[in-house]
């Protein structure tokens, strides 16, 4: 898909035989993606009648044009803008939150994790034991909120309607203003416990159901969501298990489905690993490109602030060591693959040839660490005192030759010349200085 | 198990129209056939690749054997399903001449890993095995809970340790617990893991590795249990576990809500990991060996 529009963009012009042939890799990467057949049918002809047009040759590349409009139709199809839980209304409070969904979709952990988010918000949420039915649902959503330190009203294995509506008395009385009602997983096709979720709806009067949702589903998303939506009037969904290699098309289906927005996403068994959902960096996963936001925020998340201001004041005045290069290096890594990195920079591409050398082999970064870790510290302070016996003691020690010993400390060196002519580098502008490592 | 597979994609039959009934009975074989073909396998989750892999061996089959006839385009194509899930091949789990027999399963949270241990135990029962369970989920709040009110229910005793244990260390002591106690078979639940934390799927190799210390060829099997709703991600969780250790099976569960799974065929295309099982239910009966007719009459009913 990637190099379809690469392709495009070379190209310069595009015609509509050109818009027909990438539109036809959008609808490959979006089945790939698991959005439901005939979600993608109708996005791609709807795609068609925006690129073929005017549109397309007013923007400065027309392979750009296409990008720029797939992404942004995928962004409005998922929502535009982030939902939130509203707080409760007057006269409803507390405010139910009912989680529903298959077998297995993530309810249990995520009313645990809705809690525990809305606590963190300031509010007194109650969890409500609902799952009577799965081997020892209860007893894992007791451990959970005890866990967290949020209540949880179980009635063992009694009629879930008759516990929820005890469970909104009982939070009434002990003054919380959100019951969050987890139920036990069931099918959609389930006459009767489907049946038994309108009577927990009708018992409690919700300001939210919430369709918990597998973010690795398929195209059967559709038949679930469509399902939950009819009997119970859905308000919004979670996305569950992103923290997987998925590309999440299920979130499209059911958006386009129910209409509702996906409200959160959990990415991780620990109970923090909820947030609300960001439809744009999800529009750019489904479609399978760079995801610009979350690079910027990721980067922002590594590169602790602290020890980015220390860093500059070294470079500064000159006194940086190869421990900071390396932990620069670190850094760097963690923010993922860096040719992911470097193509989710906007522009990236288009910076010309310059910039492309700056793609750096992520094995080379494993060697340079192996050898800076084979260094004594004195040598990591000081490199100046590194000789050629010293240089041989590091090879041996690193796997690596003399010779890369020798190319990373010239670039060390050079970097150093670098950023002495950035002498009067000003503050925070390190965080953004992506050009840092000299690498071929 | 046609009747449950009947039974419960019965109403994906009614929301589906009958769509490929309608395929089969009407007009000719034309372009239109092949297209609408496409959607039904695509709405299966098989894939685009397997899909269009699909159609081109059935034109291909269609041309060398001068079919004209719908209903012989439809048998063809029955047969093209079934000979990739594998055809006439033995789907028995693999005993060892000397017991006990170790059977491992893994795969994401929340695919009926420990349900699927539950159903297995209670088919093994009935045919008057001694059944030892292994509480290797020591992640999972209330997991341990779970597999113990199961091994009540089918009457089969659970080897354990605490929440937060290292799972190798259970899994050794159970498999030294069914050699000393003689039990006929061995199953060992571990914690849903996605194939992409390499941490975890260390834990899994190391498991494997542990097995084999006390009996060399243990597990006897190792199941990769799959949601029938997943899609296409399916593929990289057979693939990544598959690179972790051998994987001899896959158990298909779910397939009694209105996914199909079809991504198994090319689960199987790509790795060869043949389906053993199916899961159709939450109660102990429902589970069953995977027979490719019913999964292919069920996949294009
Ligand atoms: N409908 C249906 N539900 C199933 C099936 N197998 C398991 N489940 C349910 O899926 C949920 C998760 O199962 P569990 O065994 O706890 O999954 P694990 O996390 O992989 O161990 C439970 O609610 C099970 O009852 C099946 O074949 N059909
Ligand atoms: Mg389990």
């Amino acid at each position: 898909m990637q190099e379809t529009f690469r392709k495009l963009r070379k190209k310069g012009k595009l015609g509509e035989k050109d818009v027909e042939l990438a539109l036809r890799e959008v609808r490959l990467a979006l089945l790939e993606a698991d959005v439901n057949y005939k979600v993608v049918k109708e996005f791609v002809a709807s795609l068609k009648d925006r690129a073929v047009g005017a549109d397309v040759l007013q923007s400065l590349t027309p392979g750009q044009t296409v990008v720029k409009i797939v992404h942004e139709e995928l962004i409005k199809l998922m929502g535009e803008t982030q939902s939130k839980i509203a707080p409760p209304e007057r006269g409803r409070s507390p405010g139910a939150i009912m989680l529903v969904g298959l077998q297995g979709s993530g309810k249990t952990t995520s009313a645990a994790k809705l809690a525990v988010y809305l606590k963190k918000n300031g509010s007194s949420p109650l969890l409500v034991a609902g799952d009577v039915y799965r081997p020892a649902a209860i007893e894992q959503l007791e451990i959970l909120g005890e866990g967290a330190g949020i209540p949880v009203f179980s009635r063992g294995k009694i009629d879930p309607v008759k516990i929820a509506g005890q469970a909104r008395r009982e939070a009434e009385k002990k003054g919380h203003d959100y019951l969050l009602i987890d139920t036990a997983g069931r099918l959609h096709v389930d006459e009767v416990l489907m049946g038994e979720l309108e009577r927990i709806k009708a018992n409690t009067d919700p300001q939210e159901i919430l369709l918990v949702v597998d973010a690795m589903t398929g195209q059967d998303a559709v038949n679930v969501a469509g399902s939950f939506h009819e009997r119970l009037g859905l308000t919004g969904i979670i996305l569950t298990k992103l923290d997987g290699d998925t590309r999440g098309g299920a979130a499209l289906s059911v958006r386009q489905v129910t209409g509702c927005p996906v409200k959160f996403a959990a990415f991780g068994e620990k109970i923090d690993a909820f947030e609300p959902f960001y439809p744009e960096r999800m529009a750019s996963r489904i479609l399978g490109m760079g995801d610009v936001l979350s690079l910027i925020e990721k980067a922002q998340e590594v590169m602790d602030e602290e020890k980015s201001r220390e860093l500059e004041k070294k470079l500064r005045s000159q006194t940086l060591s190869l421990d900071d290069f390396l932990e620069q290096l670190q850094q760097v890594k963690k923010m993922g693959p860096l040719e992911n990195l470097l193509e989710m920079i906007p522009g990236f591409n288009a910076m010309g040839k310059g910039l492309k050398n700056l793609s750096v082999d992520e094995r080379q970064i494993d060697r340079v660490a192996a050898i800076i870790k084979s260094m004594t510290r004195e040598e990591r302070q000081q490199p100046e005192i590194i000789n050629s016996s010293r240089k041989r003691r590091i090879s041996m020690g690193s796997g690596t030759s003399v010779q890369d010993i020798n190319r990373l400390l010239k670039q060390f060196e050079q970097m150093k010349k670098l950023f002495k002519q950035f002498g009067a580098l000003e503050k925070g502008k390190l965080r953004k200085q992506k050009s840092f490592f000299p690498f071929k | 198990m046609l009747e449950f597979l009947k039974k419960g994609l019965k109403k994906t039959r009614d929301a589906l129209k009958n769509r490929l009934g309608d395929l089969f009975v009407r007009g000719e074989i034309n372009e239109e056939f092949y297209e609408e073909l496409e959607e039904i396998l695509i709405s299966a989750d098989v894939g685009v690749e397997t899909t269009l892999m699909i159609n081109a061996r059935l034109r291909e089959e269609i041309k060398n054997n001068k079919v004209k006839e719908l209903e012989a385009a439809k048998a063809l194509l029955k047969e093209l399903i079934i000979g990739m899930m594998g055809g006439e091949e033995d789907v028995a789990l693999s005993v060892p001449v000397s017991r006990p027999a170790v059977y491992l399963l893994l795969g994401v949270n929340g695919v009926g890993k420990t349900t699927t241990i539950a159903k297995m135990a209670y088919n093994f029962s009935l045919e008057k095995k001694k059944v030892l369970l292994a509480a290797g989920d020591t992640f999972r709040a209330a997991a341990i809970e779970q597999l113990e009110h199961w091994s009540g229910v089918v009457g089969a005793e659970v080897i354990k340790h605490q929440t937060g244990g290292d799972p190798s260390a259970v899994i050794f002591d159970a498999v030294s617990a069914a050699v000393s106690r003689e039990a006929d078979i061995l199953l060992c639940d571990t914690a849903g893991r996605l194939h992409t934390k390499k941490n975890l799927i260390e834990e899994v190799k190391k498991i494997y590795r542990v097995m084999g210390k006390v009996i060399p060829e243990a597990p006897h099997e190792s199941l990769l249990v799959l949601d029938a709703t997943t899609g296409q991600n399916g593929i990289a969780q057979a693939k990544l576990f598959q690179e972790a250790i051998p994987i001899t099976g896959i158990v298909l569960t779910k397939l009694d809500g209105t996914a199909r799974g079809g991504i198994v065929i090319a689960i199987k295309e790509l790795t060869g990991i043949p389906v053993k099982m199916i899961g159709v239910g939450e109660k102990k009966e429902d589970l069953h060996p995977f027979n490719p007719a019913d999964f292919a009459d069920a996949l294009l009913a």
